[in-house]
């Protein structure tokens, strides 16, 4: 590959990663909210 | 306020990847790459990600903050929506074109997805083994114009499989497809690039390696960014892969409460629908292609930028180059990745449609899928029986409907609803610190780059509405003017009186 092309790629592949990983990251980590929240899988008794 | 609605996601990563697999469609596979050959090549990606972030994270932060305000107050589909941000009438009945949209693209795009899944059939058979290239891409042409009863048969299948899904609710039909298909999407997305890049010229009939087409699509040709085409396309396709201006964004963001977080969860799903977009969806057509046919034979394919010619017509075709197993393997994946990413975006835009039912009519979850899935089958015969119905359904729902209502609703939101109020709403319970500046591209950025893409398509809507017709196009106008009429009736009658079916 051209220099240039594998710069470009490489910039954008790493920066949308990065950006893709990370915020998944945060939901994943972020603790549950009290309840009632949004989500029916947590809930003490089924909606 | 609507009748009671007792939907709920299950779990926060539920709803994420519900919301990524709404994004995630055919688009990022075929379009992208396609689009980035057509218009300046590496060089694409500069004005792509310049819309991204101008038009496309502003839109998502105001559709989910849209979707959540009037979720709280018991609406779940855009006329009631948009009635809960403005009390003018205006706005509800402009919010119709949120239903409107979803049932018009859905009435063609149920179709591809019937195409994928007979693709991944007969991959799976062999049936393409031994065929020439012309051969694959003729036994495609014969399908589409209708040669066998099959696509009839395999369209009504699929929508008979959304409208399934649909009346299993969000947790146990949309937010459980979504958790089956979107890391299937990404397994298969993952193999079908490795192999893609990995492919080296001399094994299995490969005149080129894998390289050389991430090589041609990465070279960027710096002169196309003064080219306002290429920012007219790339703006073009951040509504297409984003899933804005439909209204299903709102809807799926309308059942997270107003304490719960909106702003990290829109960023997840935006951004995971740009990685299989860039990194996936530029690591498996154009290597493959190119590995087979050369730089000169893709360009001449993907003219016209849609990437279906080599989505349908080619790859089979290179695919039973690696052998009969791998051949069929390949297929599998390359069609089923299609397909799962096909039908999460289908189930999207189907949920508002129900969910406008339940709520405004106090229809049971079950009927209001059965509605869509009925409007659909009746919308869609003309997509499937001629390609100009189809492409006019395409044009009108599935582009012009989309640039209209996203300007309507940056308005609403910005200028009418207010910005001081809007800022809250996407605030409140934000896990994420929203960048301030964010505000400030909502109010005055965005309007004006959706403004400067309304106005420049109006010259091409002009010359189509004033160019003579065929019985088909006519046809198909004419289901969408009804269509449009029909569901403001709808939204008419729903504001005089709640009917319970």
């Amino acid at each position: 590959m051209s220099t240039s092309a594998l710069t470009i790629m490489l910039i954008t592949e790493v920066t949308i990663t990065a950006f893709t990983l990370y915020y998944f990251w945060k939901v994943v980590t972020t603790p549950p909210r009290a309840e009632p929240d949004s989500y029916a899988a947590n809930d003490d008794e089924p909606r | 306020m609507g009748t009671e609605n007792k939907e709920a996601w299950g779990s926060r990563i539920g709803l994420v990847l519900a919301m990524a697999g709404n994004a995630v469609g055919l688009g990022n596979f075929l379009r992208f790459p396609a689009q980035a050959v057509q218009n300046g090549g590496g060089a694409f990606i500069i004005p792509y990600l310049v819309c991204f972030v101008l038009m496309g994270l502003p839109l998502l932060y105001v559709e989910w903050a849209m979707g959540r305000h009037a979720g709280n107050r018991g609406h779940h589909s855009t006329p009631f929506i948009f009635g809960a941000m403005h009390k003018h009438s205006f706005w509800k009945y402009a919010g119709v074109l949120g239903l409107f949209i979803s049932i018009g693209i859905c009435a063609y795009y149920t179709y591809i997805e019937a195409w994928t899944l007979s693709w991944a059939y007969h991959s799976a058979m062999g049936h393409f083994m031994g065929m020439s290239q012309d051969q694959v891409a003729a036994f495609f042409k014969n399908y589409v114009a209708l040669g066998t009863s099959e696509p009839i048969m395999v369209w009504v299948l699929c929508v008979a499989l959304n409208t399934w899904i649909l009346s299993r609710g969000l947790q146990g039909g949309v937010e459980m497809a979504a958790k089956i298909g979107m890391p299937l999407l990404l397994l298969f997305g993952v193999v079908l690039a490795f192999r893609g890049v990995t492919l080296t010229a001399g094994s299995h009939g490969a005149v080129n390696s894998g390289l050389l087409g991430l090589n041609f699509l990465w070279t960027p040709n710096f002169s196309s960014i003064w080219d306002p085409v290429v920012w007219r396309n790339a703006a073009g396709q951040i509504f297409f892969t984003l899933s804005l201006g439909m209204g299903s964004i709102h809807c799926y963001a309308s059942y997270v409460k107003c304490k719960d977080d909106i702003a990290l969860n829109a960023m997840s799903a935006g951004w995971m629908n740009e990685f299989v977009e860039v990194v996936l969806g530029s690591a498996i057509i154009i290597p493959i292609a190119v590995g087979y046919l050369g730089v000169d034979k893709v360009v001449e394919m993907t003219k016209g930028g849609s990437g279906f010619g080599i989505g349908f017509m080619t790859l089979p075709y290179l695919f039973t180059q690696w052998g009969p197993a791998l051949s069929a393997l390949s297929g599998i994946m390359w069609f089923g990745l299609l397909f799962f990413a096909g039908i999460t975006s289908s189930l999207a835009m189907g949920t508002p449609v129900m969910a406008f039912m339940e709520d405004e009519f106090g229809w049971k979850r079950r009927n209001g899928a059965l509605f869509f899935g009925a409007a659909v089958l009746l919308l869609g015969i003309p997509s499937v029986l001629s390609q100009e119905a189809f492409n006019e359904f395409d044009y009108w729902a599935g582009t012009i409907a989309l640039v209209v209502f996203s300007l309507l609703e940056i308005i609403l939101f910005a200028w009418v609803f207010g910005m001081e109020k809007g800022w809250k709403e996407i605030t409140a319970g934000a896990d994420m610190k929203v960048p301030i500046a964010f505000k400030y591209v909502i109010k005055y950025v965005t309007p004006v780059f959706l403004l400067i893409v309304f106005v420049g398509s109006l010259p091409e809507v002009w010359a189509t509405l004033t160019k003579p017709v065929t019985f088909q196009v006519a046809l198909a106008r004419g289901l969408m003017v009804a269509l449009f009429a029909g569901l403001s009736g709808l939204v008419w009658l729903a504001g005089r009186k709640k009917v319970t079916i």
